[in-house]
């Protein structure tokens, strides 16, 4: 049975905890209000900061069902809504035919019908479910082009979908909707105006400490300490691509299974590929700039001890 | 944050917040409409409806909730920031503010509106419209920057003529005639038609249903259209000459085509794709001039570039994108950094058009240190010789680029690579 959605902002806090997931305060104020007055949330933040995460332990927390929408370049209403068995529709063609149906109009009616339709994720999402209400998660809207995201405008805001042949189908129970974006592009003010907006900020240090230790249980004190020091300060600098909170637990997972304790700058460098993925800035991290990274991490942790 | 003592009209237990709280955010969605974020009336029902769920508890809570209806956008979170802790702070103070800034009933709105605009003039006085241009033009006041490199970094604002309409027409003939050297594209969707690489299950189901008996089956075909373009353009004082022309066109193309992004760079990089969206020149033209800030002063193409790369390209270039780069490619900082961000780009698109429209004599020779490091990075390289209207401006990027110019391009590469 599923659970009732959390009645305040610190108990949809809470409700996020419980499934691994340290969120702060803003991003429980927008989920709140998003389940609240069942309206979509729209996510949007660099990639690795756990936007896609919140649907999963949404789903688990709450005990309903995860409908995921993976976005693509040329999605389009066949591989997202519905579509039609063609291979069955034409087998009943040549039944009715042998049959000596020549009705028309009949066998039109009888061929577009819910039988042979194949329900993709969207549609599936507006089905009833026994569990509740379904979480729907469209992710990566940014992925695909205009013409889908003016399609799912309709979906958006009525909860419903028109197929020519059925008629429109509206949600049997309103789903609770989470869309990501990357910002590979941007999305059309019309959609995100139908939407409560959160940009996915980086955590600060205290959160991001919290959240290896949720996620990388056997890093230890010491070394996820100094993980998250150096990257928070890598965060400072211009890069091209900042590493993202899914980069650290990896970086601290990584780490501990080479059995180091203790950061240092030759480490660093063997395993800096795990936390920055273009090589311009790997190459320019690699040795001295690493090494006083590191140097300035320390004394940092050595003036403000763990608190 | 603690708790909000200083929110007015916090409503008693029983009180819903309505009232007077919903008259204030009605006054804050204004100032954050009179700062520039795009908030409509929809917008605030959802606020209020928010804030009735969220509770007003918490001073941060309440933030967040409106935060979460009034944002958009990623930049407009400062705005937001800034309007939310002075108008909550004290919100009589701005209401004053407010009513002395806002227009009265009657009153127009902009003042810059009571100027005649001169496609009105125009139509005012007909025949004198073929003026010879030395007279409409205002005196040359600014110095003539073309071919130096500024050293110094000037900010400053632009007011630009306004557009004739005789200019606006010829800008619209010439943009009808504008085909990009861009070939279209072909997408992954696909249409229905008489012919093609794929069957049409869903059509030829439903002809299969019409009285004539024959299954016809119909085919599918990839959809193709033009990709997006991207567009950066150098405002820089050796290239003032150009700026109102290529904004011109900028804005032509913008409002022409779907997918075009629009930035200028001099000492910074400004996006003005939105601005240039409005369909009025002129007034398109004026927000633009507003926003950007270094107008005619030096140029860093290698920062711009870079900033460009960090911040954009991600955003901007997918989909096979199209850059066209128009620019002297003199640079003030000695093209340091430029190589290497002409790579970064080069790599990043489907493909770079530079546009260098600043030659004045006939023959072209990659002398300077930015024309050095540039060249090696780009697919098509269009000098211009007389830069002198919009037409010729899109005849330079027409789509059939002379054999000759490409070899020659062939050529400058190997021998630029070499050293």
């Amino acid at each position: 049975m599923s659970s009732a959605p959390p009645a305040s902002i610190d108990a949809t806090l809470e409700l996020l905890k419980g499934g691994d997931y340290i969120a702060d305060r803003s991003l429980a104020t927008v989920l709140y209000l998003a389940l609240k007055l069942g309206r979509p949330l729209f996510c949007e933040g660099e990639a690795g900061v756990g936007k896609t995460e919140i649907a999963k332990v949404l789903a688990s927390a709450l005990k309903r069902p995860l409908i995921r929408l993976q976005c693509y370049e040329g999605l389009d209403v066949a591989s997202a809504v519905y579509e039609w068995n063609y291979a069955r529709q034409m087998i009943e063609i040549r039944l009715a035919e042998a049959q000596g149906v020549h009705d028309r109009g009949e066998l039109a009616a009888d061929i577009f019908d819910e039988r042979f339709l194949i329900r993709r994720p969207l549609l599936e999402a507006l089905s009833p479910h026994a569990e509740g209400a379904p979480i729907l998660l469209i992710d990566e809207l940014d992925r695909t082009d205009e013409p889908f995201e003016a399609y799912l405008l309709e979906l958006l805001s009525d909860f419903q979908v028109t197929i020519p042949e059925l008629g429109t189908i509206k949600a049997a129970q309103t789903p609770i909707v989470i869309i990501t974006s990357n910002r590979t592009r941007e999305i059309h003010d019309a959609l995100k105006r139908r939407c409560f907006y959160h940009w996915v900020d980086y955590p600060d240090l205290q959160r991001e400490l919290e959240i290896l230790k949720v996620k990388a249980p056997g890093v230890g004190e010491r070394l996820s300490r100094q993980v998250v020091g150096f990257v928070q300060e890598l965060r400072k600098l211009d890069l091209f691509k900042s590493p993202g909170v899914a980069e650290s637990i990896d970086w601290a997972t990584a780490l501990s299974e080479l059995n180091a304790l203790d950061l240092d700058p030759k480490t660093i460098n063997d395993t800096l590929g795990v936390l920055l993925k273009y090589q311009d800035d790997i190459q320019r991290l690699q040795g001295s700039e690493a090494a006083e990274i590191l140097r300035k991490v320390k004394s940092d942790i050595a003036a403000q001890p763990l608190g | 944050m603690d708790a909000l003592p200083d929110i007015p009209a916090a409503p008693g237990p029983e009180e819903r917040p309505r009232g007077k709280l919903a008259t204030n955010i009605v006054h804050f969605a204004r100032t954050l409409r009179t700062a520039g974020l795009r908030v409509g009336p929809g917008q605030v029902l959802r606020a209020i409806e928010a804030v009735e769920a969220a509770g007003l508890r918490k001073r941060d809570d309440f933030y967040w909730t409106l935060h979460s209806v009034f944002v958009n956008r990623r930049d407009q979170r400062e705005i937001f920031d800034q309007a939310f802790h002075v108008y909550w702070r004290n919100p009589r103070l701005l209401e004053k503010m407010m009513e002395m800034l806002l227009p009265q009933v009657g009153v127009p709105a902009d003042p810059d509106e009571k100027k005649l605009s001169r496609r009105l003039q125009d139509a005012l006085q007909p025949g004198q419209g073929d003026a010879p241009k030395g007279e409409e033009e205002p005196p040359e006041v600014e110095v003539e920057a073309t071919f130096t490199v500024s050293d110094r970094e000037v900010l400053q604002h632009r007011d630009f003529e306004q557009m004739t309409q005789a200019e606006i027409d010829e800008a619209l003939r010439a943009i009808a005639r504008l085909r990009l050297p861009v070939p279209e594209r072909r997408t992954r969707r696909y249409q229905s038609a008489r012919r093609g690489p794929r069957i049409d299950f869903r059509a030829s189901l439903r002809r299969a249903l019409r009285p004539e008996g024959l299954v016809e089956l119909r085919k599918r075909t990839p959809r193709r259209r033009p990709p997006p373009l991207v567009i950066l353009c150098d405002i820089s004082g050796s290239m003032a000459r150009y700026t109102r022309m290529f904004l011109h066109f900028m804005h032509a193309i913008t409002n022409d085509r779907d997918r075009v992004f629009c930035f200028t760079f001099g000492t910074r990089l400004s996006n003005v794709t939105r601005a240039l969206r409005y369909r009025d020149v002129d007034i398109a033209l004026a927000k633009a001039s507003s926003q950007v800030e270094d107008w005619s002063g030096g140029t860093r193409i290698g920062q711009a570039l870079h900033e460009f790369n960090n911040k954009w390209s991600r955003r901007v270039l997918g989909q096979g994108a199209v850059v066209l780069l128009i620019t002297d490619g003199l640079d003030r900082e000695g093209a340091a950094g430029l190589a290497e961000e002409m790579e970064r780009l080069h790599k990043s698109c489907s493909r770079l058009i530079w546009l260098n429209p600043l030659l004045r004599y006939g023959a072209y020779e990659p002398k300077s240190q930015g024309n050095k490091a540039m060249l090696p990075h780009v697919d098509e390289f269009r000098p211009v010789h007389n830069l002198e209207s919009l037409a010729g401006l899109i005849a330079a990027l027409d789509s059939h680029p002379p054999l000759a110019a490409d070899r020659q391009l062939a050529s400058w590469q190997t021998e630029l690579r070499k050293e």
